[in-house]
């Protein structure tokens, strides 16, 4: 039995481009959406959570529809690189970001927002600017929280099935990340492969939740 | 010194009734007491004073320095208004230890002289052993000392000080104190302090306000406002007044003096000869003030009036005598026999004042 590794370093690469991204996006959105109080911060909030509870061929579909070679977005991604972005890898980085960037808005939020507020007004009134507050107090006093949110994240980008299929395809050696990959085994005949794949993807989602749940207990020694 | 005009208005959730902040306050180099009950507005004042808050009208100066206006639109931010934040829970950062604290604060230091300063100011405060540990490690005192050194090496132009004996026992308190008052008086910080806790505002502070449902009611001397509180509530808010209900049954510029129908609690009515109250008529109501250790208590004091014990409580000094009629009388010592069988009260017409109900 010989067995085709490329899918589960695909996954690995296209799960960390996407938490990364997620994470610079997420923790921005997030910081928006707890401390800046603007009108439609509902409605944002609610489409921010959308990719969560939609079925993945409808996100799959939309995908399509905006970054497809006739969308508006894929029109011009192919004007600005000269080649298209669906059934390329780059488009199962966006099928797994769909998954990743609510789970950190939404977890970076509620760990911002539950900050004791009188930390960053102490910081505020010892003059330190915006950003050194976010920077020197805010983030790390939610470091551990986010941190188990984009572990979360990782795992959950990690499994995409329904929008990696419809965006970027199955091309072997390409496109084919290791969830399609186990669903062609399956399909093909090949029990074998398919259990070898399942067996990892499932430690490594049991080991990033451990990891999740140990970062996400408190370090200081006091409720924060 | 800080000279703040705020009104600052918020609409009534679901039920409540809207709360309006609307104060003058005003304080000199020394520390001012903002003193009223919970929900009055004290921490919200400093708030717009620190800029965590904007009022809708108003004017805040601070020495010569503008902070906010409402007609100009000036409003610095907070890290401009030079305003050192003691909070009631202490704030230093948990993630942090306490030199890092210290140093986080000293941005406006210039950078050689920083590790000397805040070397300086754990000395101060006698933290130097302490420098490298978190805040949890530390003891409430440590903790509150440290969020004191913090806030003043940050160089600010005032000091807020938010209940900031909270959760300390009385020892800590009284170090505390002296701490406070060493350091705010050897760097010349001008401080505002918020307090419910009247015995701390007369430990501490020069000049006080009173604070009752977003409006200032009496200003003063902290002793000053004991001795004759303006208004019903704020001598509620001595804690140690008995407020009655009386109403006027003679009047005689003659002698000076006034005769006062009592109504206490439980149907108990007596009457007591009092000052001469000018400008007030025959059947009169008015409310009296009176403070519980300015009433006289002892069995067959001639012209008194007869009451019964309900409860003695024992107090730090001396004990509390409940008496029939809501009338408490705090003495220094425990009455004895014949005071408790025929307990007497007598009001010194002198400390028989009227306030504002």
């Amino acid at each position: 039995m010989a067995i085709d590794w490329f899918p589960l370093w695909l996954s690995l690469r296209v799960a960390s481009l996407s938490t990364l991204i997620a994470l610079l996006g997420g923790l921005w959105a997030a910081w928006l959406l707890s401390r800046k109080g603007f009108r439609g911060r509902d409605a944002i909030d609610a489409a921010v959570t959308l990719p969560l509870v939609l079925p993945p061929t409808v996100l799959g579909y939309y995908l399509l529809v905006l970054l497809g070679r006739a969308g508006p977005i894929g029109r011009f991604y192919e004007w600005v690189f000269g080649e298209p972005l669906v059934f390329t890898w780059k488009a199962a980085v966006v099928a797994a970001l769909l998954h990743a960037s609510p789970l950190l808005i939404k977890s970076a939020r509620a760990a911002l927002e539950s900050i004791d507020p009188d930390y960053e007004k102490a910081a505020r009134s010892l003059g330190a600017s915006e950003w050194r507050v976010f920077w020197q107090v805010s983030l790390p006093l939610a470091w551990n929280q986010v941190l188990a949110a984009t572990a979360l994240a990782f795992a959950r980008s990690l499994g995409d099935f329904g929008i990696t299929i419809m965006l970027a395809g199955n091309i072997p050696g390409r496109t084919q990340t290791v969830s399609v990959a186990i669903y062609d085994a399956v399909e093909g005949g090949r029990g074998d492969v398919a259990r070898i794949l399942v067996l990892v993807i499932s430690a490594v989602a049991l080991a990033l939740l451990y990891l999740a749940n140990r970062m996400a207990r408190n370090q200081f020694g006091r409720a924060v | 010194m800080i000279d703040a005009r705020i009104r600052k208005v918020f609409p009534g959730s679901r039920g409540s009734a809207p709360f309006e902040l609307n104060i003058h306050l005003r304080g000199d180099s020394e520390i001012t007491v903002l003193f009223g009950p919970s929900g009055a507005g004290k921490s919200l004042s400093l708030d717009c004073i620190a800029g965590f808050a904007c009022p809708e009208e108003g004017r805040i100066l601070i020495d010569d320095r503008l902070l906010f206006d409402a007609d100009t639109k000036i409003n610095l931010p907070a890290r401009e208004r030079g305003c050192g934040c003691v909070f009631q829970s202490e704030s230093l950062f948990p993630h942090m230890s306490l030199f890092e604290n210290l140093w986080f604060a000293a941005g406006r230091v210039a950078r050689r002289e920083r590790r000397g300063k805040v070397g300086e100011m754990l000395e101060r405060f006698h933290l130097e052993e302490l420098g490298s540990r978190r805040p949890h490690e530390l003891s409430g005192g440590q903790r509150q000392r440290g969020s004191i050194a913090r806030a003043i090496l940050s160089r600010p132009s005032l000091l807020l000080l938010d209940e900031p004996t909270r959760g300390l026992d009385a020892a800590l308190r009284q170090e505390f104190y002296s701490l406070l008052r060493e350091a705010r008086s050897a760097f010349g910080i001008p401080a505002v302090m918020v307090t419910h806790d009247i015995e701390e505002a007369l430990e501490l502070g020069v000049s006080m306000h009173v604070l009752v449902g977003g409006r200032i009611v009496q200003s003063g001397a902290p002793r000053e406002i004991l001795d004759a509180p303006a208004t019903a509530a704020v001598a509620r808010l001595m804690g140690c007044y008995n407020l009655l209900a009386a109403e006027v049954a003679a009047l005689d510029p003659g002698t000076n003096r006034s005769r006062l129908q009592i109504s206490g609690e439980d149907e108990t009515r007596f009457e007591i000869v009092g000052p001469y109250l000018p400008g007030l008529l025959l059947g009169a109501r008015v409310t009296l003030a009176v403070r519980e250790d300015e009433i006289e208590f002892g069995a067959g004091l001639a012209g008194g009036v007869k009451l019964q014990v309900r409860r003695v409580v024992p107090l730090v000094r001396g004990v509390r005598v409940e008496l029939s009629g809501g009338i408490r009388v705090t003495v220094p010592a425990s009455p004895g026999q014949d005071e408790l069988r025929a307990p007497m009260v007598r009001f010194r017409p002198q400390s028989l004042r009227v306030v504002k109900s």
